[in-house]
């Protein structure tokens, strides 16, 4: 070889060497993590949230922007993506050290993090600011600490298809489990339509909270005592006894074990099922996926003669503060916008929702009868989640869910289902 | 003068043996990126999850402490793995054995002198299609055709041969047939077009060889055709074993491991394990041991490379 092509050789290797490096270098260029002080004092702080795919384009950076003017030397930049994916993101910058500032949570996921110790504190950081908390709706904590406050809440009321009820000669949508049970059955002998539809799946195992544990709630009953789980009392036993005696009725629809929430929706939209419990964020995409549609809402029905106020499921948009943010102060200081009456209601008005800040009322003009409806529904009851804040809330749904997949199954009853669950979740306390 | 005599005597030396030290280095400096990558990519996560797996639980505990092979006895022990070993078996062995057969069978057709040119390329289109899928598409597309109120369901009733739709993946009897028959779909194609190459590279004069000692056509491909391909079935069979046994968005998306547990499979058990309980080093331990059993089916592979080679 000659000394040229040695040399040229020589050249090419060192290029590719220092190639490698550079890609070590770039490799490890990522791993700051959380926000950042520019020289000029100004700080910019990490948002990771699911929310802005899912609200009008472009709606929550305008939010930004307005606190960015009103809290000048702050900078927000959002860090967006699925539910699913923004999860993943939080549990590993969660493990990493590098969470984002502000972070949206979901209230099953705070037990957790507050275990792992990686979200902050929010009690010290409002008495810190001196915030007045009597505003907010409800704060989500572990150990009597404040972890999460649930900026949205998206409550699950009962729909119902007017038109198969009426065809069905059901005149109002049932508020006991005996006139639902009815209902259902007489929408189910149509023949073309269930009365009812129950999603199971364990992808996403939430049908557990929202269809069958809603059930409970409306009653004013609870799953827990002390705290602790408590499945196997007469009130959870009676419901999901109850739950069952519409699976062997024949009134719920067909693909239960698999069925997702979307699929829920899909059913309802299409006129196979006669009623369903959903999220109130919905009824825009039904409206627009069937027009002709005719439906209601109206609360989850309740146990024959109960009197008292009714616990509503609700999913939240729950807000937190990483324990390794270096600017919690700047990250309180978004929080308490997003909190504040004016933008709580008109970040409820732009999702759907319902506000966190309890003197918020969002913009029912130009909205769907059914919102001021369903609002109104509300505040006559009170928004109830007894997984919120429960550890490893989602394989407690999960669980749940397989022990009463065999139970409908018919290869067990109901108290041993019960018992099995209950002894998986005490493990997880 | 006399103190640099040694000097003079000892430079071209030095220079010889820093040239040569130099060329050493020169291979493993075009190496560098490959071996960097290798490095960064696949050797430190995975000797990072070996010791994650030996701890009593990492990441969601800020001081985790030794376990020593705890968390490989509890796997090991529990019965839902028991499931989804029984499971991710009968899922991977259906899957390749029908891959094989439906890629050959598709491939052996194409091949045909029977048929003209244009359709041939008409069927290897149509034959090709589910291999053009993403995973996310062909769960969304079976689960509508599959749903109770699905397509299949209405042929099915509507021709008579059923009275009412099964629930194909909401029944515990029918969810594991369904996820591999799904499977089975969206994987054929690889087999096709990797045997259909190796079809096309059977030299003819072998056929007509066979012919004039009076094989008949089964015989043929028996004794010809079986043989020659052997090389890219072994090969094909081991990769699609490996990756069929690691199939986890197909099963997440369509079932989530249910109803109750009759499609966990190991990934879908290890995810759950991570990212719904928490127990990371569970889910470690866990996945070390898909590693395991994943790297005897890779020694098969290589070995059976090498022994082509």
């Amino acid at each position: 070889m000659s000394k040229d092509a040695l040399s040229r050789r020589g050249l090419l290797a060192a290029v590719a060497g220092v190639a490698a490096v550079t890609m070590v270098a770039g490799c490890g260029g990522g791993s700051t993590g959380g926000g950042n002080a520019s020289p000029g004092g100004e700080v910019t702080i990490e948002f990771a949230q699911w929310w802005e795919p899912e609200l009008p384009a472009g709606s929550l950076r305008q939010m930004m922007d307005q606190f960015e003017q009103e809290n000048p030397g702050i900078k927000v930049k959002l860090l967006s993506g699925p539910y699913a994916s923004t999860k993943e993101q939080v549990v590993a910058g969660a493990a990493a050290g590098t969470m984002s500032d502000v972070v949206g949570l979901d209230g099953a996921w705070i037990s957790d993090f507050a275990k792992q110790g990686s979200i902050a504190d929010l009690g010290k950081l409002m008495a810190d600011a001196g915030y007045d908390k009597t505003q907010l709706s409800s704060e989500v904590k572990v150990n009597d600490a404040t972890y999460m406050i649930p900026v949205l809440n998206f409550v699950y009321p009962m729909f119902s298809n007017t038109d198969l009820l009426q065809k069905a000669g059901i005149a109002k949508a049932p508020s006991n489990r005996t006139e639902f049970t009815a209902a259902a059955k007489a929408v189910s002998n149509l023949g073309n339509a269930k009365g009812w539809v129950l999603p199971l799946s364990l992808e996403a195992p939430n049908g557990v909270q929202n269809d069958v544990m809603s059930w409970a709630w409306a009653s004013g009953q609870s799953m827990l005592k002390d705290g602790k789980p408590d499945l196997t009392n007469q009130d959870i036993k009676g419901t999901v006894e109850y739950v069952k005696s519409l699976w062997d009725d024949g009134v719920i629809a067909p693909g239960s074990f698999t069925m997702k929430e979307q699929d829920k929706v899909e059913e309802f939209t299409n006129g196979r099922v006669g009623m369903m419990i959903d999220s109130l964020a919905h009824i825009n995409t039904i409206r627009e996926k069937n027009p002709n549609l005719k439906f209601q809402v109206s609360s989850v029905p309740s146990v024959d003669g109960f009197a008292g106020k009714r616990g509503i499921p609700f999913a939240s948009w729950g807000i937190g503060v990483s324990e390794n943010s270096a600017h919690k102060a700047e990250a309180w200081k978004l929080i308490q916008f997003l909190m504040s009456e004016k933008a709580n209601a008109k970040l409820s008005t732009q999702a759907n929702a319902f506000p966190g800040n309890s003197k918020a009322t969002p913009d029912f003009s130009g909205k769907d009868a059914l919102f001021k409806e369903a609002f109104d529904i509300y505040k006559s009851g009170y928004p109830a989640n007894e997984f919120v804040g429960l550890p490893v809330a989602e394989q407690l749904m999960r669980t749940f869910d397989e022990q009463f997949q065999k139970t409908l199954s018919g290869s067990q009853p109901v108290d041993q289902m019960l018992e099995n669950t209950q002894n998986a979740w005490i493990k997880q306390f | 003068m006399v103190l640099l005599t040694p000097k003079t005597l000892d430079a071209p030396a030095e220079v010889a043996a820093r040239a040569k030290k130099k060329r050493n280095l020169v291979p493993f400096a075009f190496l560098s990126p490959t071996i960097i990558l290798l490095v960064i990519l696949m050797l430190i996560p995975i000797v990072m999850v070996i010791g994650y797996s030996l701890m009593d639980n990492v990441i969601m505990k800020t001081n985790p402490v030794f376990a020593g092979f705890n968390n490989y006895v509890e796997v090991l022990g529990s019965e839902i793995f028991r499931t989804a070993v029984l499971n991710t078996t009968f899922f991977t062995t259906v899957s390749v054995g029908a891959h094989l057969v439906l890629g050959l069978v598709f491939s052996t057709l194409l091949n045909s002198r029977l048929l003209n040119g244009a359709t041939k390329a008409l069927f290897r289109v149509i034959y090709v299609l589910p291999w053009l899928f993403t995973v996310a598409i062909i769960a969304i597309l079976w689960r509508l055709l599959l749903n109770p109120n699905g397509v299949i369901n209405y042929v099915l009733v509507t021709l008579g041969i059923t009275e009412t739709g099964a629930e194909w993946l909401s029944s515990p009897g029918t969810a594991l047939f369904a996820v591999t028959f799904i499977n089975i779909w969206a994987g054929y194609p690889f087999f096709m077009v990797s045997l259909l190459a190796g079809l096309q590279g059977i030299p003819r004069d072998l056929y007509e060889a066979a012919r004039v000692d009076g094989a008949n056509g089964l015989q043929q491909f028996v004794n010809i055709t079986l043989p020659q391909l052997r090389p890219i079935i072994v090969s094909m069979a081991v990769l699609d074993l490996i990756w069929t046994s690691q199939q986890f968005a197909l099963i997440w998306m369509t079932t989530g491991g249910g109803p109750i547990n009759a499609t966990e499979m190991l990934s879908t058990m290890t995810y759950k394990m991570a990212f719904s309980n928490y127990q990371f080093s569970l889910a470690s331990a866990s996945a070390v041991i898909i590693l395991v059993m994943s790297m005897v089916l890779a020694y098969f592979y290589v070995r059976h490379q090498k022994a082509r080679d």
